[in-house]
């Protein structure tokens, strides 16, 4: 179950047949060449951030300059703060971070909710509830955009947080994934609860929810990632500048051929500023995230 | 094991009520609509609907753009699929040699999952720019031919796939790597006093166990290729040059949002659902097999 735990504890023992090989040869090459294919894989994968870090720092003359220029230059800061003012960055990334947390707690309390009510209580339509939240996992927005445009227009949500919010809140694979980990949850503490005269509200707030942080925390990081990068949806249902979030908005800066000068150092600075929290996010919370990850594979 | 539950008529009501309102408001009904819509013509301005029963459908099959855009997306989602998952698999291999610090390799490897597909397009557009991008300039000295993706469609396509891929490669080597570390070191270290060479112990250790991982990231790859490219086309290429990277996902919102075409659009919309429903019950059968390993 928690691949946090499936993940450590091998790596520890597989280090030992390194150890033991240490010994016997003085040095391995295998080990080398392995190091350096690894590397070059990650030099490959970094090369694209990289190469948009440097175009952040030049100069026009210097972006369109031929052979490229591959060395950060010092124009740093007026990109910067070309890139945040014509873009309104400050607006556009308060719209992404709220978009992001509240649809992230959103999905979070709605499917650690429905979980509690589907393993804790007998009711019926509970198999109706369940595969109605299973098939959800079937219409992704894609399939079902204009219908669903017209919906957030009956309601009069267009370019407002609930409209950005609301429908993104209904999670399958967040809803299966706190199910799974109550099922985990021995028998003994519900009945232990009872004894005690705990009802089910008490008995969530004060054993489930303490118990799942380590699950809330890696949903949070998944989620928080998902919602900063929503793209179709803010598009469609967004016409206002005070309304757009960051992926969006800093498409005006794109110099498309021909008609403007090429900044494309100002273009990168704001990519790099859009790209910043997600990444931070996945870089400092990787234990959070990885298990995120893996245990959401549904 | 049967669970101990708790005895109340109204509060299991209460507590599904939010995921229950969001799932039939913003998820059944308009996929209900969108069923609907598919066997109506609406005139552009909403006011007439007419029942045409299955003519939407009818034409998209007749139609050469949409019979395009059918294969673009084939060709986009298993471009992906094949590189981002072969490439995992390539790393997932040098992995298998027992070397150390594979946490750090994935933590290196992993961050660029968190950027956004329009961003990563952004990046990788410049990044082939005909005039300013270095892959241009680097390929210049191999070889004359041209790598404009303005004017020829399969290096838009080539720059989509890439892009698309860059972003997912760190997923699948997370995953690769979960399920390399999860296999004993000493399955490997037996086999290696039996004489298997590295290659050996790929072939016939390491890649048998790793099988339904590899099975489960092509179903997904392909799941988010088909749907979640959207963002990716539209920051991009706009599905040019010449309709060359018109996928599905986008053929449909430009059909239904710009031009207005609510029956096509939903028709369109209708074959991209039964898509989505027998790649998540591929994903299904997944889960089944790995349980009963």
């Amino acid at each position: 179950m928690s691949a946090d735990g499936a993940v450590a504890a091998p790596a520890r023992v597989a280090t030992l047949p390194v150890a033991l090989e240490r010994r016997r040869r003085p040095f391995d090459w295998g080990s080398l060449v392995v190091h350096l294919l690894l590397l070059a894989c990650v030099a490959v994968i970094a090369f694209p951030l990289y190469y948009a870090f440097v175009i952040s720092t030049q100069t026009v003359d210097q972006v369109i300059a031929r052979p490229p220029v591959l060395r950060p230059s010092d124009h740093t800061v007026q990109n910067y703060v070309d890139a945040w003012t014509r873009a309104k960055m400050g607006r556009l990334l308060w719209n992404s971070a709220v978009v992001a947390v509240l649809s992230a707690v959103g999905k979070i309390v709605i499917s650690m909710l429905s979980a509690f009510a589907i393993v804790y209580f007998d009711f019926r339509g509970k198999t109706v509830v369940f595969w109605m939240i299973f098939i959800t996992l079937m219409l992704p927005v894609e399939v079902r955009i204009l219908s669903t445009y017209e919906v957030i227009g009956n309601l009069g949500w267009l370019d407002s947080y609930s409209g950005l919010t609301v429908p993104l809140m209904a999670s399958a694979t967040a809803t299966f994934l706190f199910r799974q980990f109550y099922l985990t949850i021995p028998n003994e503490m519900v009945e232990a609860a009872q004894l005690d005269g705990a009802g089910p509200m008490r008995f969530l707030w004060s054993f489930l929810v303490p118990l799942s942080w380590a699950n809330i925390a890696a949903l949070f990081v998944v989620l928080f990632i998902f919602g900063w990068n929503q793209y179709l949806w803010p598009l469609m249902i967004t016409n206002t500048e005070a309304m757009r979030v960051v992926v969006i908005g800093l498409q005006d800066l794109i110099p498309r051929t021909g008609t403007h000068v090429p900044e494309w150092n100002v273009m990168m600075a704001a990519a790099m500023m859009a790209l910043l929290p997600p990444v931070a996010v996945i870089l400092f919370m990787q234990r959070w995230f990885v298990k995120g990850l893996v245990e959401s594979e549904k | 094991m049967r669970r101990s539950v708790f005895r109340n008529r109204g509060l299991p009501y209460l507590l599904v009520l939010p995921q229950v309102a969001v799932t039939l408001v913003f998820f059944f009904w308009p996929a209900w609509e969108s069923l609907r819509l598919s066997f109506f013509r609406t005139s552009a301005f909403g006011d007439r609907v007419t029942f045409i029963g299955l003519e939407n459908f009818a034409k998209l099959l007749a139609s050469a753009d949409y019979y395009q855009s059918v294969v673009n997306s084939f060709v986009f989602a298993f471009g992906v699929t094949a590189l981002g998952v072969g490439a995992g698999l390539f790393v997932a291999a040098l992995a298998t040699q027992n070397v150390r610090g594979l946490a750090a390799y994935r933590t290196a490897v992993l961050w660029p999952y968190g950027i956004a597909a329009p961003i990563a397009g952004i990046i990788f557009l410049f990044m082939f720019h005909p005039s300013y991008g270095v892959l241009p300039y680097w390929l210049s000295f191999v070889t004359a031919y041209e790598f404009n993706w303005l004017l020829k469609g399969w290096v838009a396509m080539a720059l989509v796939i890439i892009a698309t891929a860059w972003t997912h490669v760190g997923y699948n080597i997370a995953f690769f790597l979960a399920g390399l570390l999860a296999i004993p070191g000493s399955v490997l270290e037996a086999a290696s006093v039996d004489g298997a060479g590295p290659i050996r112990r790929f072939r016939s250790i390491v890649f048998p166990l790793l099988a339904p991982i590899t099975f489960y990231l092509v179903v997904v790859n392909l799941i988010f290729s088909f749907l979640g490219s959207f963002g990716m086309i539209h920051a991009v290429t706009q599905g040019g040059p010449g309709g060359a990277t018109d996928i599905m996902v986008f053929k449909l919102y430009k059909d239904g949002f710009i031009g207005l075409n609510l029956g096509s659009s939903a028709a369109q919309s209708v074959i991209l659902m039964l898509v989505v429903i027998g790649l998540t019950a591929l994903q299904f059968r997944f889960v089944e097999k790995r349980i009963t390993y």
